[in-house]
């Protein structure tokens, strides 16, 4: 167990919490996210006996800390009240599978007790394995605990408290959508990346952009409008198909070791090996992928080009008068045009991050003020 | 072409249903017993259309096969692709059917290529694979002597990339105008002046060609004539594609290792299956993808972009380090080249996929 973490205004350092009962699924979370492991393997996990801790610098520096469900905070000789003085988030998984109502009880006084150490703490309950159960019973079962946990609560004289409530397993995305924004919550940062986000769609005809956590594939932010799943997903996969690509041509010694630092790379490499993907799809949208900062990739959704409304591609005086086959070759320029200004945009959104990120604290006049070409 | 059984759930529909109906190897788990003979016609490379003969494995169906069946079965076969499960309890049953099909080939069509697919190696422990391979083939290859057949062997599992090897290999066999493929490749190669050029076919991204493995045969071949020359008697090496009898030949007709060694010789068939993916991936969007191009992390470009109605073209392309002010600017008109030299030979490969 580690000292306490002061967070310094320097580095924003958070940590997470993952607590819950034994046999809840918190180490098969921490794999399946941290180390891409596959989710049928986590069945051969081993109870974890001791508190492990997960290092994890994406944006910030996060660390995710697992502890034994087995264990009992309240002894005397545990410094549990510095450990939650000293977090970000605590994170409560509960078996959605088993009987639940130990696990509530338990979390009500974890609450109870943190939230009179920690009153900045974010709370989050992660209603998990719900894979195995049915839609109407999912939600009857989200109905129930979110009711039980406000009755406890309100027991104990704690109604101010803000819980969020997730439904996850780790045979789908619901896992990383949930962490994507207990991490978010975390990021001091946000609102003004949310701001350049939505100053970038806006100005490139982007349908959705995510900043990508290249390891974990939480995304540490995204543009305003809603999260589809769907898209989430593509996006997500899309980051996996490039680097499988471009790894299976660099040439080292033990190329065949799928060495997982090597995926995030530090800024100070030369903007010229940055690794950048463009795939037209059949439909007429390109999804479109970009090395950022820290282990970051900028990953979006360009919408199908329409013609008449390109208000933000230059007026070009050269007719083509290329017959043969002019119908692809003026989907083709088009889309080249619209490619060139979002490539300029994002690299305007990219020198600001890293501008973001060198002054650390968060001034109001780093938001991104895309000039069109 | 016949792709032939063994016993019960030895995995011959779970490899069409992932090689041709793009199923992943999860889904799989679905598939029930195939009844008797499932025929499925795919058409491949536009003017080639295979029949396969997905034919069932329990006893009642076999014995079927071999009696009433027979001129129906094992007339105008192409390929036999047969399917042992590494797993199999009664070795010497699969062996004495694998026997009566070659009977039957011999007598009803005995131009027929023979693949042996060693399946479910995943089930085996990696450093034995090879040797089991080996003894294996040796024994098929003996007992298939006197039919006069040529076997080529291959290690399968539907959970990593051999799949796409073998199957590759298989359909490449069938292609009847590969060396024309291989020619044009190698043209336009020397035009862009690629790392390495690759094609895949449409719907099943199995490799129809590359430019390594054309250079990797081209060098067999001399090796080959080299060694005739020196040394009067027939050395029949393993990996030599038409030595014609005498021992087996583990698979490696065509091999993919390309001269340089530090690339990954499994890298076609692990295109083959990320690609796939990534298909798989663009249909939660309802669409297809119609390229995709990379700037990689160490100055190697990728382009996959459509080639033909049928084919995939993956060309990987090496920039040199120039430092230029506008460095952006000249990528952007590489790009645009690289795509234009594509458009521009589209003509010519379609003309070799449908000769008038």
């Amino acid at each position: 167990m580690e000292a306490a973490l002061i967070p310094n205004p320097k580095d924003s350092n958070a940590t997470i919490l993952l607590m819950g009962l034994r046999r809840g699924g918190k180490s098969s979370i921490c794999k399946v996210v941290f180390h891409n492991m596959q989710p049928l393997d986590t069945l051969y996990l081993e109870s974890t006996s001791k508190p492990t801790n997960e290092q994890f610098s994406s944006l910030i520096d996060l660390s995710v800390m697992e502890l034994p469900g087995q264990l009992n905070y309240f002894e005397p000789n545990y410094d549990s009240e510095r450990l939650f003085s000293s977090v970000g988030a605590l994170v409560y998984v509960i078996d959605s599978q088993d009987e639940y109502l130990n696990a509530l009880t338990n979390l009500s006084i974890i609450i109870d007790f943190a939230y009179r150490v920690n009153p900045k703490i974010n709370i989050e309950v992660l209603i998990h394995k719900v894979d195995g159960l049915s839609e109407d019973y999912q939600m009857d079962a989200q109905q129930d605990i979110m009711q039980r946990t406000g009755d406890e609560l309100l027991d104990l004289g704690l109604e101010g408290v803000s819980v969020s409530f997730y439904l996850t397993s780790i045979f789908d995305h619901s896992i990383y959508e949930a962490f994507s924004r207990i991490v978010q919550k975390l990021i001091p940062e946000l609102p003004s990346l949310e701001h350049m986000l939505d100053n970038l769609v806006q100005h490139s005809n982007i349908d959705k952009v995510f900043l990508f956590d290249v390891n974990s594939k939480i995304y540490v932010a995204t543009d305003s409008s809603p999260v589809d799943i769907q898209t989430y997903e593509v996006c997500a996969e899309f980051i996996d198909i490039t680097i499988d690509l471009d790894e299976l041509y660099i040439e080292n010694d033990n190329n065949n070791s799928r060495d997982k630092t090597n995926r995030s790379k530090t800024h100070s490499e030369a903007a010229v090996k940055e690794l950048k993907s463009v795939s037209h799809l059949s439909n007429g949208s390109i999804l479109y992928l970009k090395q950022m900062i820290r282990g970051l990739a900028l990953v979006a959704l360009i919408r199908k080009e329409s013609v008449t409304n390109d208000n933000d591609v230059e007026d070009n005086t050269d007719t083509n008068s290329n017959n043969n086959e002019g119908n692809t070759n003026i989907n083709l320029d088009s889309s080249e045009k619209s490619l060139t200004v979002i490539d300029y945009n994002v690299n305007l959104f990219k020198e600001s991050l890293m501008r973001m990120w060198e002054s650390s604290r968060f001034t109001t006049n780093t938001n991104v003020q895309t000039n069109l070409p | 072409m016949s792709v032939y059984p063994i016993d019960p759930s030895s995995g011959k529909s779970s490899m069409r249903s992932i090689i041709f109906s793009n199923y992943s190897a999860f889904d799989t788990r679905r598939l029930g017993a195939t009844m008797d003979v499932e025929l499925s016609h795919l058409r491949f490379l536009g003017n080639m259309s295979l029949t396969l003969w997905d034919c069932g494995g329990q006893d009642v169906f076999m014995e079927n096969y071999f009696s009433n069946q027979k001129d129906h079965i094992f007339k105008m076969v192409q390929v036999l692709i047969h399917v042992f499960d590494v797993e199999s309890k009664s070795i010497n049953k699969d062996i004495e059917i694998f026997v009566k099909s070659l009977t039957n080939l011999q007598k009803y069509s005995p131009d027929a290529k023979i693949f042996v697919l060693l399946h479910k190696m995943d089930l085996v422990q990696i450093d034995k694979r090879q040797e089991l391979l080996t003894i294996m083939m040796d024994k098929l290859q003996k007992i298939s002597n006197p039919f006069q057949f040529k076997l080529v062997g291959f290690p399968t599992s539907i959970w990593d990339e051999s799949l796409y090897k073998a199957w590759s290999q298989i359909v490449c066999s069938l292609i009847p105008n590969i060396n024309q493929f291989n020619s044009n490749l190698i043209k336009f190669n020397s035009i862009l002046d690629a790392e390495e050029i690759i094609l895949f076919e449409k719907t099943t991204f199995l490799v129809i060609s590359s430019t390594a493995s054309i250079k990797q045969q081209q060098n067999l071949e001399k090796l080959q004539q080299s060694q005739q020359q020196n040394s009067r008697q027939h050395l029949a090496s393993p990996n030599s594609g038409g030595s014609g009898g005498g021992a087996p030949s583990l698979g490696e007709p065509q091999m993919h290792d390309s001269p340089n060694e530090e690339l990954d010789p499994k890298r076609f068939e692990k295109i083959s299956n990320i690609i796939k993916t990534y298909k798989q991936s663009i249909s939660k969007l309802r669409t297809n993808f119609s390229n995709l191009i990379i700037r990689g992390s160490n100055g190697t470009n990728f382009y996959l972009d459509i080639l033909t109605a049928n084919m995939l073209i993956m060309i990987v392309l090496k920039t040199q380090n120039e430092v230029e002010a506008n460095g952006v600017e000249i990528i952007q008109n590489e790009e645009l080249l690289v795509l234009d030299n594509i458009r521009a030979a589209r003509k010519w490969f379609e003309k070799i996929e449908n000769p008038k």
